[in-house]
């Protein structure tokens, strides 16, 4: 504990843990809508495409890599939600392909346009996110703030808009809702969260924040309310407990969060079984 | 005025049509039945009133002060919904938007309309049970009781009583008829032609030939005798 406390006096290790419990947060919100709606393949196809810009950010020697990274993956996101919807046959493939291709390209630019003598480590470090989250500025912070603050409030304004258009999107629109701009909406706020996200956990490991506590939640409670706001705690829970545990151990910081996350869900999955949910 | 007039409308999917020169209205009260073999277009019709489909060519027309959103809907049942944690409460809550414009929140006057549409489903009892665990026919009141919060005038039933059991079915049709008795206008898919003939006032027949008329018309004309008749 006295560890700990310690830990916390450095300003950065504050920043660590203030800008984690908000991706956390936003994640795990944005999680129940696209477990519920069968969009998770999203929040996967835009890490990946985020690994790409962040690669080319890198290449193009950007000081603030998210003035890139944040419209591409806003744009994909668009791009990807439509793919997903329209084209019946082979709309996975698609995207799968699309993922696949940025990821690609990313490590060949990273390659071809070495930021630091250490290629290997630097792909590494986006992909897993092992240091990036103990290397914030103050900047990195309140950007992250700012992103995550309108996330949440958009959130709260749309809830039963979001709710509504979750369980039915058919009926959602036969009632005048404009069901493809809220579609839009959480498909723009998954991608601010997953850029957020490149620095907890890095790349490959954002699925795991969005998708774990939504369906841990599931496995506790029966009404959206209860699922949502459990998933948010359950969220923030597991990325403090991971954050300290891999301050202490020393073990890279996203891939703990995520193992946290796991074995969250694995007891929330045998509370739910005992109880037969 | 026809709160619902169809007048020449062709129905399809990517510029190929599905129904043509379709002719009908639906008036205050009336109780309508849409028959016709799968594949007819008979979603498809309920899907072009509720904007979810755009017309080929022809005109949907509302009339009688009902504007798009004033009409309730209770679509087929989708697999995605049987899973999904939600409260019956926050179900029927959901079919009160369209009538907020741009207020975020539930009012009073929210709580009122959702409170009398589960009474009049007779749900009042599940408000809090999860939709999940539902019966199909308890899944059906719910949904009907969302529509009923949105709708005014109308209601569009897409097969309401398939794949319930036989108590069941008769409970949904004796609650759309106590809709239907207050003042409801009702457009129903329905596969059971029997029934269809016995509630409906009106039917309207979707396949080669299409038909519309009274359901004693119906019962008279050669499309609705050799449908009846058929096994
Ligand atoms: N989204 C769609 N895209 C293309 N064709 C469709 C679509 N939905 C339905 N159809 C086709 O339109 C026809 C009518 O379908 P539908 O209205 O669902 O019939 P019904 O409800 O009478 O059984 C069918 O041949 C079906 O294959
Ligand atoms: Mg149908």
């Amino acid at each position: 504990m006295a560890q700990i406390l310690e830990y916390l006096s450095y300003p950065f290790v504050r920043y660590a843990v203030i800008v984690g419990v908000l991706i956390a947060l936003c994640s795990s919100l944005l999680g129940v809508t696209l477990v519920l709606k069968r969009f998770s393949f999203i929040g996967d196809g835009l890490s990946h495409v985020a690994f790409g810009a962040v690669a080319a950010a890198a290449a193009m020697k950007l000081t603030d890599q998210t003035v890139l990274v944040l419209p591409v993956t806003v744009l994909s996101a668009v791009l990807l939600l439509r793919t997903g919807k329209r084209a019946k046959v082979k709309g996975d493939a698609m995207i799968a392909m699309i993922s696949v291709s940025a990821l690609a390209l990313g490590y060949l630019l990273m390659h071809l346009f070495p930021v630091s003598g250490n290629v290997s480590g630097d792909v590494c470090t986006t992909l897993f996110g092992s240091t990036s989250i103990l290397t914030l500025t103050a900047a990195d912070v309140r950007l992250c703030a700012w992103l995550s603050a309108a996330v949440l409030v958009l959130f709260v304004l749309f809830y039963h808009r979001i709710f509504a258009v979750t369980f039915d999107e058919d009926f959602s629109q036969a009632t005048g809702m404009r069901a493809d701009r809220y579609n839009m909406l959480i498909a723009v706020l998954v991608a601010a969260v997953v850029v957020l996200a490149m620095n907890l956990v890095g790349s490959l490991l954002i699925s795991a924040l969005v998708i774990f506590p939504a369906l841990s939640a599931m496995r506790l409670f029966r009404s959206f309310l209860s699922v949502t706001v459990c998933s948010a705690v359950l969220s923030v829970v597991c990325a403090v407990l991971g954050m300290a545990v891999s301050i202490l151990a020393g073990t890279p910081v996203g891939a703990t969060v995520v193992a946290v996350d796991a074995a969250a869900f694995l007891v929330c999955y045998v509370i739910g079984a005992v109880r037969g949910v | 005025m026809a709160l619902i007039k169809c007048e020449n409308l062709t129905l399809g999917y990517e510029g190929r049509p599905v129904v043509t020169g379709l002719n009908f209205e639906v008036n205050e009260g009336d109780y309508v039945c849409i028959v016709g073999e799968n594949g007819s277009g008979k979603s498809t019709l309920m899907k072009a009133i509720l904007g979810l489909v755009q017309p080929l060519s022809g005109q949907i027309i509302f009339g009688d002060g009902l504007t798009q959103n004033q009409v309730g809907y209770l679509p087929q049942l989708t697999d995605n919904q049987r899973d999904f944690p939600a409260t019956v409460r926050e179900v029927v809550y959901s079919g009160c938007i369209a009538g907020m414009g741009r207020r975020p929140f539930f009012g009073r006057r929210e709580k009122e309309i959702a409170k009398n549409a589960m009474e009049r489903m007779g749900i009042l009892d599940l408000a809090k049970r999860s939709y999940r665990d539902l019966s199909g026919g308890q899944q059906q009141r719910v949904l009907l009781a969302r529509a009923l919060c949105a709708a005014r005038k109308i209601l569009l039933l897409d097969e309401p009583v398939s794949g319930l059991d036989p108590k069941a079915t008769i409970e949904m049709y004796d609650a759309i008829d106590r809709l239907n008795a207050e003042g409801v206008a009702i457009l129903m898919i329905s596969h059971d032609i029997l029934a269809a003939t016995i509630k409906a006032s009106h039917i309207l027949h979707l396949g080669r030939e299409t038909f519309f008329g009274t359901t004693a018309e119906y019962e008279a004309s050669r499309t609705g005798r050799e449908f009846m008749a058929a096994p």
